[in-house]
């Protein structure tokens, strides 16, 4: 499993570079600075065993399809090119007319229908090597589900080719906008990672801002102005249920994020028009000021261990990011470019940093090592901004707001190497992504 | 199906919590759910004549009813000082309004910034009217960001009127 190793160390370093391999070889990932070459691969559509399947068949292999080209590391070999016909789940795979179309990675799947039930299953061959790579799986649930279900092969496909966890079964909760710039109307949205099955959580009756799921995905953090004045709520996914976290007159409350743990939210008090740092423990409602300072301090966010809080400060002058423990005190500055920075984000894998750039009339996502080190800018536009990571750490999405009288919000992508950037599909504008865990 | 009809009965009953609704920008008659009757949110006031110096249609254009600010900055200019001192004097001798000092920034500045900076606008406002005088208990301040421009270009000349803090009036500092 060198193979392996390599595709691991080369997303790390965001260097993926899969090269075609000479005819007979295994599957190889060879690392290199240049232009990425996606690896190819084929998925037929799966095979339909009883009756009433045939719909879903086909409709979850072009799932797992477009979550992998999604990537920008996978290049789909369409069925028209295909030689050899999947004819049964079970059948020998015929390596060489899967050779002969260059695809190094093939697909293989079925779907039985029953009722309210579904079963799907599926197998990936590196075709190079001629063998399975990893055991077939087998997912069952709901009609409902059958994205899901699509999104967990891709996954588990993802996951053993780059040796990276996946991130297709996932949702974003976002917030979704109307109206023109000076009376724009929002309400809290959720989708899939991939802007499909659209619900949405509240009406456009009230500002709402920069929402949060909880480590689970099973409660929502965001800012809202229903009482008038902005203040930092807490929503129970499931039914909707939104209670104030302890709103004061006087004060506002927000940007809040969740602990690891999710027993805590970590959030803004402006009082008097100074915004410092606080705790709040959700159960107790035991409230803990972090930062004492007479500037800005906000978009705190926890490191995945819980031991450290990221947050911006401009106390320098101008904004920065800055690290402090998780019970506050002295924080150390870790950005030094040019320019301000801005929500930063600890990535779920605790290695980086996410951020927005502002220098010089542009507006940057970004990422660095939670010391500051090897800044990389991976987007440049007139308004980027509040980054979220992908439960794998590998992808971020943004807000990205173009210029003018008719400027509009979008929710886009790129991974961490500053590729693959690519707009999410959804009904209208869009604003403040955040991103789920993995789903269960 | 059934989380949507939960929702709007959850902002219906948001909404009518929040009947005197300094959000006016979103209050209300939103129309897509049809919530239209009583608690919607929709606060009327007569705004005057604006012959009447005791008006808020007075105290908005002629007293001035804003002041601006540099780019990233909160302090006050000598004119915006001229402008509240003459709110001030305006306020003590009109008692029975009460005050709301909205805060706003350009949309040149990350969202938690801006709230956070709009908030220190809104406050250096409040805290010069304090000074002049004008009672705290009829003050509250509000930041709103950069979420409510009133100017849509993206220009500085947008942008300048927009990094603004506003004194808001409506009736009832007597409560």
């Amino acid at each position: 499993m060198t193979l392996l190793r390599t595709l691991a160390a080369a997303l790390a370093l965001g260097l993926l570079a899969p090269v075609l391999p000479a005819a007979a070889q295994p599957l190889r990932i060879v690392i290199d600075e240049g232009v990425i070459e996606p690896l190819p691969f084929a998925v037929p559509d799966f095979i339909a065993e009883n009756g009433g399947a045939e719909e879903y068949a086909r409709d979850i292999a072009r799932v797992v399809a477009s979550d992998l080209a999604g990537t920008g590391l996978f290049r789909e070999i369409p069925a028209e090119a295909h030689i050899s016909r999947v004819t049964s789940f079970d059948a020998p795979v015929a390596y060489n007319d899967w050779q002969a179309i260059n695809a190094q990675a093939l697909i293989t799947g079925a779907v039985q229908a029953s009722g309210d039930r579904i079963v799907v299953k599926f197998r990936l061959f590196d075709v190079y090597s001629g063998q399975q790579m990893g055991e077939g799986l087998q997912f069952a649930g709901t009609p409902q589900s059958w994205r899901r279900m699509a999104h967990k092969v891709a996954d588990a496909a993802y996951s053993r080719i780059t040796g990276e966890g996946g991130y297709f079964d996932s949702r974003v909760v976002f917030v979704a906008e109307s109206g023109p710039k000076n009376q724009r109307q929002k309400r809290l949205g959720v989708m899939d990672y991939d802007g499909a099955n659209v619900q949405y959580l509240t009406d456009s009756s009230s500002i709402v801002l920069a929402p949060r799921f909880s480590p689970t995905g099973d409660r929502i953090l965001f800012t809202s102005y229903t009482s008038g004045f902005p203040a930092i709520y807490l929503m129970d996914v499931g039914s909707l249920q939104t209670r104030s976290l302890g709103e004061q007159p006087g004060t506002m409350t927000f940007a809040p994020r969740f602990s690891p743990d999710g027993n805590t939210v970590v959030f803004s008090l402006e009082q008097g028009g100074n915004s410092d740092i606080y705790t709040l423990d959700i159960a107790s409602g035991q409230l803990s000021q972090l930062t004492n300072a007479p500037s800005i301090e906000t978009a705190p966010s926890f490191s995945p261990d819980g031991s450290q809080i990221v947050f911006e400060s401009d106390r320098s002058g101008n904004q920065q990011i800055y690290v402090m423990g998780a019970g506050g005190g002295e924080a150390r500055r870790i950005s030094n470019g040019k320019g301000r920075y801005g929500t930063p984000v600890w990535s779920p894998r605790g290695d980086m940093i996410a951020f927005t750039k502002q220098n010089e009339g542009r507006f940057h996502i970004g990422v660095m090592l939670t010391n500051g080190e090897e800044e990389r800018l991976l987007t440049a536009s007139f308004l980027d901004e509040g980054p979220t990571w992908a439960p794998n750490g590998r992808v971020i999405m943004f807000t990205r707001e173009s210029a003018g009288a008719g400027g509009q919000s979008g929710l886009f992508s790129v991974d961490i190497s500053g590729r693959n950037l690519r707009q999410i599909t959804t009904e209208g504008a869009a604003s403040d992504p955040a991103w789920s865990p993995l789903l269960p | 199906m059934t989380l949507l009809p939960k929702a709007l009965l959850l902002v219906a009953a948001l909404g009518l919590a929040a009947c005197n609704n300094p959000d006016r920008y979103g209050a209300g008659g939103t129309g897509a759910d049809g919530m239209n009757g009583a608690g919607s949110g929709i606060d009327t006031m007569g705004l005057g004549d604006p012959n009447d110096p005791q008006s808020i249609a007075y105290f908005n254009q002629s007293v001035g009813d804003r002041v601006l600010f540099a780019v990233d900055q909160s302090t006050l200019s000598p004119e915006g000082r001229g402008i509240l001192a003459g709110q001030a004097q305006w306020l003590q001798t009109n008692s029975d309004y009460a005050i709301i000092i909205e805060g706003h920034a350009d949309e040149q500045g990350t969202r938690e910034y801006n709230l956070a900076l709009g908030a220190r606008r809104a406050a250096a406002v409040q805290d010069f009217l304090i000074s002049q005088g004008v009672a705290p208990s009829r003050m509250r301040t509000i930041s709103y960001g950069k979420e409510r421009p009133i100017e849509v270009c993206s220009e500085e000349a947008c942008y300048s009127r927009n990094r603004r803090a506003v004194t808001v009036l409506s009736m009832g500092a007597g409560a």
